[in-house]
């Protein structure tokens, strides 16, 4: 009877085992750099050199955010200005796009209007397009407009993101008509619709499209790279990628190492708080 | 409504359904008995047209939300067409031209397109090659090893799957900045390479590779990093796709005869998951094709030799060192269509692996779990 419920097990079977033997190398393979990144980040200067090279950490210090520190400090602009500036727009960014994304998200699967099918195509051909390739146009739309120096810079751009409607789009397909035309008869409207069945139904869509949005955003030098000449309005990937870019020396190494530590764990950290909503089952969410 | 439908059909299915099974053999069944139990799903969407005034009135409420839909996507259309769809037009035509970001650009028809075709040698010595062995082995291989991964994760116990998942998943977390560094150190040319001092010491090789600079090395070693960051977010989706089906239709299926886990996984699974399967694939082809970083970002660009120059890298090479933006949008322009083809076979594939018709199939069958 129960032989097919083998999807999402609640305990521990000996079958699993198996499963477990054959995607342990790979996990571990695909986790090494991941803990050497950790492990490098804080290891002292004659450890980063040794020879043989070590994969983990002996002697772990700081001495390498320190340093970095240091060096940001002598800089002028102090690294605080690079945290502040990045995380206002990382949460503005990611705020703004989720609202309309969700909101596109509904129009395009779920009311019937004129263009809907074209749209759609359009943003499904626009996935496609290398972002390189509209490097050079995009920077004349962005003067045209007035918003060089401009926080609006950082964040416009970025806010449509064409990948993360046609994740959300995919979700919101899912949920049953039967739902929303109940909603209908009882008479709500399109916005209590989008705002009390939509959204609540699809929160594993928008904690993935979170996690989509928020690694283009914060891993994004392009914007800053090209829209900004005041550096202290750019953010802290674009300075991390200097630091580590124009240090590439003995005594850059550390800071490197560190910087991309730095870098890595906002990622790391979020996908943990929303792991658990991603990986959830719509089930719990309402669909069944 | 639909629930009572399908319960009261349920029962009456499943009949026909067990004596078949005590009677026949076990895979041409298989495709019968799965078939069988996917009529009554077929059913929900037909019961609306019962109650015909409902339907009706609610049609006419939705036409009358015309403008509505626009008033939701309106703010992301406008965005988009500012930021996205202008640029991309701008690009189609500044491929016509010839452009080098100083002197107003000059219309010189196809002859970007041809020099492409005819006169770029580069191109089609390295770069294309390079572009279809690392789209294949990075897109093909990176989507069947997400789902093989996904799916086995979904058969452990949630907290061992969570541990899994998130480790399976940082790679492709760790861009820009992160991956420099980190790569940099593991195949390092001298004996302080990780790798070389690996090697050393099992005694595979006796001197150092200088991995890095070797053209033979150069396009494997961008492979494997591209499938080492492969498992982003359609891996994600995949995990959400499996666990989200059914629980139920397992039961069924077990009952109406699938016997092994790979007969479950093709005639249950990748049926009911499908949106998922697709959202899967357009992040493989996408990755697979404009993930050009890499190359860049380790060697420099362009590459030693042209070894792991990719489409994109060529891109950038033509528009940002030698400021020919007509060509390398030329270059774009091709790119797309490729993509776009590849996307589009995709589309097909998916839809026509589902046994049981055409496109609406999803929304039907996910109306029916009600």
């Amino acid at each position: 009877m129960n032989k097919g419920k083998k999807i999402n097990p609640k305990g521990f079977e000996i079958g699993q085992l198996k499963i477990l033997a054959i995607i342990l190398p790979l996990v571990i393979f695909m986790g090494m750099p991941i803990i050497f990144i950790i492990n490098h980040a804080f290891k002292p200067m004659e450890e980063l050199f040794a020879f043989p090279p070590t994969f983990f950490v002996r002697k772990p210090t700081m001495e390498n955010f320190t340093k970095l520190m240091e060096f940001s400090n002598n800089s002028g602009i102090p690294l605080s200005r690079y945290v502040f500036n990045s995380v206002i727009v990382t949460l503005l960014t990611v705020g703004i796009s989720l609202l309309l994304t969700t909101m596109s998200a509904y129009a395009l699967s779920k009311i019937k209007f004129k263009g809907r099918n074209l749209l759609t195509q359009i943003n499904q051909i626009a996935i496609m397009f290398v972002s390189t390739a509209v490097l050079i146009p995009r920077y004349l739309v962005v003067c045209q407009l007035g918003l060089i120096n401009n926080v609006l810079a950082h964040v416009l751009p970025l806010v449509a993101m064409p990948v993360a409607l046609f994740l959300v789009k995919q979700f919101v397909e899912q949920v049953p008509d039967s739902l929303l035309e109940a909603a209908y008869m009882d008479g709500a409207t399109d916005m209590t619709v989008y705002y009390k069945v939509i959204l609540p139904m699809i929160k594993p869509a928008i904690a993935t499209a979170a996690i989509l949005v928020f690694q283009q955003v914060w891993t994004n030098m392009e914007t800053s790279n090209y829209y900004f000449q005041d550096d202290s309005m750019k953010t802290l990937t674009f300075y991390m990628n200097t630091l580590v870019n124009a240090n590439n020396t003995v005594a850059g190494q550390g800071m490197g190492a560190a910087a991309s530590l730095i870098m890595f764990l906002p990622n790391l950290i979020l996908f943990i708080i929303l792991q658990n909503k991603v990986m959830n089952t719509m089930a719990s969410s309402g669909i069944k | 409504m639909s629930k009572e439908a399908t319960k009261t059909a349920k029962p009456k299915e499943n009949k026909p359904a067990e004596t078949a099974k005590a009677a026949t053999e076990v895979k041409a069944e298989n495709a019968t008995a799965v078939a069988e139990r996917e009529i009554p799903y077929k059913q929900p969407p037909t019961p609306p047209p019962a109650p015909a005034k409902k339907k009706k009135k609610n049609k006419i409420s939705r036409r009358e939300n015309n403008w509505h839909g626009w008033l939701f996507i309106g703010p992301y259309a406008l965005i988009f067409s500012i930021f996205i769809l202008i640029p991309v037009i701008l690009a189609v035509i500044l491929s016509f031209t010839n452009f080098n970001a100083i002197q107003f650009p000059k219309f010189v028809g196809f002859l970007n397109y041809i020099t492409i075709l005819t006169n770029d040698e580069v191109f089609m010595k390295y770069v294309l090659p390079n572009t279809v062995v690392y789209a294949v082995v990075v897109g093909i291989g990176g989507y069947v090893l997400s789902f093989v991964l996904a799916w086995a994760l979904c058969n452990l116990t949630k907290p061992v799957r969570t541990v899994c998942a998130l480790i399976l998943y940082s790679p492709s977390m760790t861009t820009g900045v992160a991956m420099t560094v980190l790569w940099k150190v593991i195949f390092s040319g001298d004996q302080a390479g990780l790798l070389n001092s690996w090697l050393m010491e099992l005694g595979v090789i006796t001197e150092p590779i200088i991995w890095l600079t070797d053209s033979r090395y150069l396009l494997p070693i961008v492979i494997v990093i591209g499938l080492w960051s492969s498992m982003g977010i359609g891996f994600l989706s995949m995990i959400a796709g499996i666990l989200n089906n059914d629980e139920s239709l397992y039961e069924a299926a077990a009952i109406d005869g699938v016997s092994n886990r790979f007969q479950e996984m093709f005639y249950i699974t990748i049926p009911q998951m499908k949106p998922q399967m697709l959202f899967a694939a357009v992040m493989a082809i996408v990755n697979a094709f404009q993930n050009g970083m890499v190359t860049s970002m380790l060697v420099g660009n362009p590459s030693p030799g042209y070894a792991s120059q990719l489409m994109v890298n060529h891109i950038e090479d033509y528009g940002f060192l030698r400021y020919e933006m007509g060509y390398a949008a030329a270059v774009s322009v091709v790119l797309l269509l490729i993509v776009q083809l590849f996307s589009k076979a995709c589309n097909t594939l998916l839809t026509e692996k589902d046994p049981y018709g055409k496109k609406g199939g999803d929304e039907d069958e996910q109306g029916e779990e009600n």
